[in-house]
């Protein structure tokens, strides 16, 4: 699905979280929004996801204002930063969730549900871990369940906040792998935040790097790497090389 | 660092210590918590079972317990609502006057029972500010069933409230915005997610609340006129007992009131205990 960013801004109280921005994310794409932390870049994810409602300007979905349509029915599927899944369910009714809260018309037979879910968990490669609880997972683990949990519902677009924050570096590298598997065989058009330079430029088609609420430049990661805009992506970019490993 | 072997473990105590420690634990419990409560079933039972019941059987004990148990049966519903909303809306939301609803969330618990009775006598007596209107319009309040309720809803009101605040902040809004993009409503969300992960919390604030609705005697006692048969609840028609000399008949009472209080406690328990791998597996997380 297409998506418009058209002049969103943000603000809490009077803190400003987002100037006026404006991004467009054509479909299919996989699109990073890449800037330190209080950058604006979740507000402007959760705004995507109808988790905030920004306090001016417009979310077109396939050219369609979707500014005002409620966070259920955006379907959107959204990855939290702690993943944030149901401690009191296993694996499976977590993954099965969205498809059990459709209303009675649109959901699936019990037998259909099962048959979605197991699919989905061999997407993600852990067919084995149906009947754990959240807490008896690795982090790993968890992160990739959170992703099947999104993917249940079959949503148009795939939101991540962080989607690898937590993680510890081998294990990063094999998820970031395991997205961009995932993303191209779904085709779904796919934001992820990040505050690491090298995710963003390994994994995303765009990247937007953002600053204090506004973006700073959209490009390719070559463009964002060859010709930054500002001193401030520079900086950042150059701030980031030096921390790679030789 | 060079490979040392210590004279005893560091993160355990001396044998002597921890004999002496759970000796002492032992002595407080049984010197505070069961003597108390053994004394009381004791003199229930001094002149035998038969006494015990009967007089608990009598009319206005009957009544008593009755009305006890009424009190009980919609006060705690009606504050484990209003707790949850309460707790929901502290725990979850920023909004102006946050700090004034939590501190008057606990008023019931820093003022004296007495004074929170005395206070609705106040408001709804017949003198009270309320009492002509209520008066004119035929509702009474104070000396009947409404006061009980009033009083008792006071009372127990930060039980529950109190419970849930810091389970819910603690877990925050995420796992309630992952149910809403995956498309429940607000009510499935707040059945599926919400309740369930505050369910003991829950409990333990509804369990709390029903021993003290059950137990109240201060508030109950100012705003209730003590109208025998009428307006006793289970702790003043004890106190009445009391002092009239008829022992049996008021530890007969006691002991129902402390049993009704155990059960409670053993119920939560049983629930405990038959949910002890979940529980274990949520709290882990």
């Amino acid at each position: 699905m297409h998506i418009d960013i058209d002049e969103i801004s943000k603000s809490f109280g009077t803190t400003t979280a987002l100037h006026p921005v404006s991004l467009s994310i054509p479909s299919g794409a996989m699109v990073s929004l890449l800037g330190p932390s209080g950058s604006g870049k979740t507000t402007l994810l959760r705004i995507l996801a109808g988790l905030e409602q920004p306090s001016a300007g417009r979310v077109l979905l396939d050219g369609r204002d979707a500014t005002g349509t409620p966070v259920q029915q955006r379907r959107t599927g959204f990855v939290f930063q702690s993943y944030a899944l149901f401690r009191h369910m296993t694996v499976f009714e977590n993954i099965a969730y969205g498809l059990r809260a459709r209303p009675r018309r649109t959901r699936p037979g019990s037998a259909e549900i099962t048959r979605r879910v197991e699919r989905l968990l061999e997407l993600i490669q852990l067919p084995q871990i149906a009947a754990r609880y959240p807490s008896q997972l690795s982090g790993g683990q968890r992160q990739r369940v959170a992703l099947a949990r999104a993917l249940a519902t079959e949503p148009r677009m795939l939101l991540l906040d962080e989607p690898f924050g937590a993680l510890d570096a081998r294990v990063r590298r094999e998820l970031r792998a395991g997205l961009r598997e995932i993303h191209d065989a779904t085709g779904l058009t796919t934001v992820f935040v990040t505050h690491d330079q090298d995710e963003a430029l390994t994994l995303a088609d765009r990247v937007a790097v953002m600053s204090m609420g506004r973006i700073e430049q959209v490009g390719t990661p070559a463009e964002i790497r060859g010709r930054p805009a500002t001193d401030f992506v520079r900086s950042f970019i150059a701030a980031g090389a030096e921390r790679l490993p030789a | 660092m060079p490979d040392r072997a210590l004279p005893h473990p560091v993160t355990t105590e001396p044998p002597g210590a921890r004999a002496l420690l759970t000796l002492a634990v032992l002595a407080l419990t049984l010197v505070l918590l069961i003597a108390p409560l053994a004394v009381v079933f004791a003199e229930a039972l001094r002149e035998g079972l038969g006494a015990a019941l009967a007089a608990l059987t009598e009319r206005d004990a009957w009544s008593a317990i009755r009305l006890t148990l009424l009190v009980a049966a919609v006060s705690v519903p009606l504050n484990a609502a209003v707790g949850l909303a309460a707790a929901w809306a502290i725990a979850k939301f920023d909004f102006r006057g946050k700090a004034v609803l939590i501190t008057l969330i606990d008023l019931p618990f820093s003022v004296s029972p007495v004074v929170a009775g005395l206070a609705l006598v106040l408001l709804y007596g017949t003198h009270g500010w309320l009492g002509a209107w209520l008066q004119a319009h035929d509702l009474k309040i104070v000396f009947a069933f409404p006061g009980l309720l009033l009083a008792t809803l006071f009372i127990t009101f930060p039980f529950v409230a109190r419970e849930l605040i810091p389970v819910m902040t603690e877990q925050g809004r995420a796992e309630e915005e992952a149910a809403l993009t995956l498309g429940a409503s607000g009510w499935h969300m707040f059945r599926t997610v919400t309740l369930p992960n505050v369910r003991w919390a829950l409990l333990y604030g509804v369990l709390l609340c029903n021993a003290r609705a059950m137990g109240e005697f201060g508030a109950v006692a100012v705003i209730s006129g003590k109208i025998r048969g009428q307006t006793t609840t289970m702790p003043i028609m004890i106190e009445m007992l009391y002092n009239e000399y008829l022992s049996v008949a008021a530890f007969s009472m006691a002991a129902l009131l402390a049993a009704l209080a155990l059960l409670t406690l053993a119920l939560k328990s049983l629930l405990e205990w038959r949910h002890a791998d979940l529980l274990s597996a949520m709290r882990r997380h």
